[in-house]
């Protein structure tokens, strides 16, 4: 700030930009943000999480806001969700796989590339896993779209999230057959972290869609 | 106009200021092109003509307006015009347009190479003409447009379709959501970029207040919008999927969307009207010669409008049937908005206060813009006070003080910002005769329109209907006037632009002497901006004494304009 010229009060030849003279110390950019690929990523994708686990908010406060006050949530002869064993397999699938991806994402930063992609591979596969069974829960399900304020809910936040992870096994699809192309962690490997950290939020929001919906009875 | 043709016949070599291929590449604009300065045009020229669309639905609803009875189109037509106007207008306007003004200024303030993700950019507005055009296709539906208002509330929005798929409210559903999207990936975009891609020195207490006004807008963006975009996909599992969330008769919640819907929908009105201010803060130091007055202040009022614009949103809906303590509650947040807001504006008024000021276009646009916030502002504390809403709540009294707001504050400030970078953004300076034109009738026909709805509505004209108490009419007639006025007052803009894109004579990079490191660069910019990544060692505004002039002593074309 030494060159700050806070008032009017200061005579000057004639204004002056902001630009001091260029480029005439190149050790001034070193170190700063804007070499930082990798940070400026990891920011970026940060940022869209962020937006997009308030999607899921705005989804989470109306459920429960109708579930507080509607006088007919639970029409009569209607049940809550079924929470069977499966569900809670299903759960424990998908949350592992957390680990998992991680455990392959440690691999890939010791350069250990098939070990990378038989775990990345296996986190599809328990994604999958949990899919079909999310599937066969709904199919199996007695309520409807249309049934009091809980049929609306449940179909539309489960699905809104298995769509979500749909597109996370897509993007996992994406990042294993680039794992094959030579040289192409040479620069880091940013993309596998932000295809890694959006499934750690499709894990996370699992866990509260699975409250909301089982544990709240 | 002699003296522009003498100056552009000595202007032999034109083809030289190709650096980037603007001018001479014009297919660029048609295709997925990641340069933000392209992108930037893609925006600015895409929303202004869905401005004109929606302006042209206004005309048609001025028109009706002129005689009490509804005799000029079908009240089901009248209803379509202005829901479609409010969300033309909002959607793919103002915020499409502030968009494109960022993408062009935002890198270029901060002194980077591009936006963050410059794939992501493209991709953001391709999505924006596919959901205008899907939302104008509404009209060749059997069953016309949307019809609800913008709000779209349940449970209007919800009876009224007549088909469960082929609707216009699916139709408005689908195309918000698909802007939501599309905003979502600018916002992920423009955060990044000034939080991370900021050139050596570049601190954030050395930003222009542009950038800190699209920091905070953005933010909103990306914090505030989930909630629309949210209640949006339910409001359209309501229509079509046939779920409960919003429907009264099924135990379902309208109240719940109209949360759900302000929550974003007051926010948002600052993610129009901060960059504005932004916009203004820019031009009034460059025209006065003075640095911007209270430079940190001013900054750190940009945050707090945005935290504390997440706060008022109740106040929409103080008839909503909301309890008393929300109701004082939410008086109390949004009286107290005023206070970062009269911040900006004494701001203003210091900047330009015993300055050497030069009246070109750019200026009166700011100047107009920030006098007429004034109105807007003032009526808006008058709105925020809960026992004076109740009375004025749903009349023209709330469409005067919104269209002061986006139209003679945001839109006319929109236009300044168009004529200040103009040079930057084509290399060649507009006509400013033509331009004053410009601004002249914006300024009279704005006020002759949005005025006469404040004493409207405090005699109680209801908003949205299309016929009237003949006792309304005096008042009616003055506002349709200046509504007309308005659709002339763009003529001349469009008139200059394209003129001046094509044959307006060539500027020096920094017509203005203005600061900013926009300006340091050449006009148009090259593919990358800078030559070499600047090093900024300066707090911006750093204007000297009042006296100095705006004219470039070695652009020869500013010099004569200036001596006329």
């Amino acid at each position: 700030m030494s060159n700050f010229i806070p008032s009017r009060e200061l005579p000057k030849q004639q204004p002056q930009s902001q630009t001091g003279a260029q480029g005439s110390d190149p050790e001034s950019n070193r170190g700063f943000f804007s070499d930082d690929e990798r940070g400026k990523v990891l920011f970026g994708m940060t940022s869209f999480l962020t937006s997009e686990s308030l999607v899921f908010a705005a989804f989470f406060v109306a459920y429960s806001a109708l579930r507080f006050s509607s006088t007919n949530f639970l029409p009569a002869g209607v049940s809550l969700p079924n929470f069977d064993t499966s569900t809670i397999i299903d759960t424990v699938v998908l949350l592992s796989s957390s680990f998992v991806i991680f455990l392959a994402e440690r691999a890939l930063a010791r350069r250990k590339l098939n070990l990378f992609r038989l775990l990345w591979l296996t986190t599809s596969a328990m994604g999958a896993f949990f899919l079909s069974g999310e599937v066969q829960d709904w199919l199996k399900e007695t309520l409807k779209l249309s049934t009091g304020e809980i049929g609306g809910p449940f179909f539309i936040i489960t699905g809104f999230h298995a769509m979500h992870v749909t597109v996370g096994i897509l993007l996992q699809t994406i990042m294993l057959i680039r794992s094959f192309i030579p040289h192409n962690y040479d620069k880091g490997h940013y993309g596998v972290t932000c295809v890694s950290l959006f499934w750690h939020f499709v894990d996370g929001i699992w866990l509260i869609v699975f409250t909301l919906f089982y544990l709240w009875r | 106009m002699t003296a522009d043709n003498t100056i552009q016949s000595t202007d032999t070599k034109r083809g030289e200021d190709s650096q980037s291929g603007y001018r001479e590449n014009w297919w660029q604009y048609f295709t997925f092109n990641k340069d933000h300065k392209v992108i930037a045009i893609q925006y600015l020229v895409t929303s202004f003509t869905f401005f004109l669309i929606g302006g042209l639905f206004a005309m048609i609803i001025r028109g009706e307006l002129v005689t009490p009875p509804s005799d000029l189109v079908d009240r089901q037509l009248y209803n379509g015009l202005f829901t479609m106007h409010g969300t033309v207008m909002i959607f793919l306007w103002i915020i499409p347009s502030l968009v494109g003004l960022s993408n062009f200024l935002i890198p270029l303030m901060i002194g980077a190479k591009d936006i963050a993700f410059p794939f992501l950019n493209a991709l953001a507005f391709w999505m924006f003409p596919p959901a205008g055009i899907l939302l104008m296709a509404s009209f060749f539906l059997p069953s016309g447009t949307a019809q609800a208002g913008w709000w779209s509330y349940p449970p209007l929005s919800t009876q009224n379709p007549s088909d469960p798929v082929l609707n216009g409210q699916l139709f408005w559903c689908l195309s918000i959501v698909l802007l939501g999207v599309s905003s979502i990936m600018g916002a992920v975009n423009f955060v990044t970029t000034i939080v991370r891609l900021r050139a050596p020195g570049m601190t954030f207490f050395r930003m222009p207040i542009f950038v800190w006004s699209v920091l905070s807008a953005q933010l909103l963006q990306l914090f505030f919008l989930p909630s629309l975009t949210g209640g949006v996909l339910l409001l359209l599992c309501d229509l079509s999927l046939g779920t409960n969330f919003f429907e009264p008769f099924r135990g379902g919640d309208p109240v719940l969307y109209q949360h759900m819907f302000w929550f974003y929908s007051h926010p948002t009105v600052y993610v129009w009207a901060l960059p504005v201010f932004g916009i203004i803060a820019e031009i009034l130091p460059a025209f006065s010669r003075n640095p911007l007055f209270g430079y940190k202040s001013v900054a750190v009022a940009t945050i707090g409008i945005a935290v504390i614009s997440a706060t008022v949103w109740a106040h929409h809906m103080f008839t909503s049937g909301t309890p008393m303590w929300m109701r004082i509650l939410f008086m109390f947040t949004s009286v107290l908005i005023a206070v970062p807001t009269g911040v900006k504006e004494f701001s203003w008024t210091a900047t330009v206060w015993r300055g050497k000021l030069h009246l070109d276009t750019p200026f009166l646009f700011a100047l107009g813009s920030a006098a007429m916030f004034l109105f807007a502002g003032v009526t808006g504390v008058m709105l925020g006070a809960m026992p004076f809403d109740l009375h004025v709540h749903n009349t023209h009294f709330v469409v005067g003080h919104f269209h002061y707001v986006v139209y003679n504050t945001i839109t006319v400030g929109i236009f300044g910002a168009i004529y200040f970078w103009f040079p930057k953004m084509s290399g060649r300076m507009y006509n400013e005769g033509w331009g004053k034109l410009h601004f002249l009738l914006t300024f009279i026909g704005a006020n002759l329109t949005f005025f006469p709805m404040m004493p409207l509505g405090l005699q109680g004209m209801v908003r949205r209907i299309a016929s009237y108490d003949p006792q309304y009419q005096w008042w009616n007639v003055i506002a349709s006037f200046g509504g007309f006025l308005l659709g002339v007052s763009i003529l001349p803009f469009i008139a200059n632009i394209i003129y001046s894109w094509a044959f307006g004579y060539k500027v020096s990079d920094n017509p203005w002497h203005a600061t900013g490191l926009e300006w340091t660069t050449t006009s148009p910019p090259p593919k990358e901006n800078f030559k070499e990544v600047p090093t900024v060692t300066l707090a911006p505004y750093s204007y000297g004494r009042p006296q100095y002039s705006t004219v470039d002593s070695t652009d020869e074309g500013a010099v004569r304009r200036h001596h006329r």
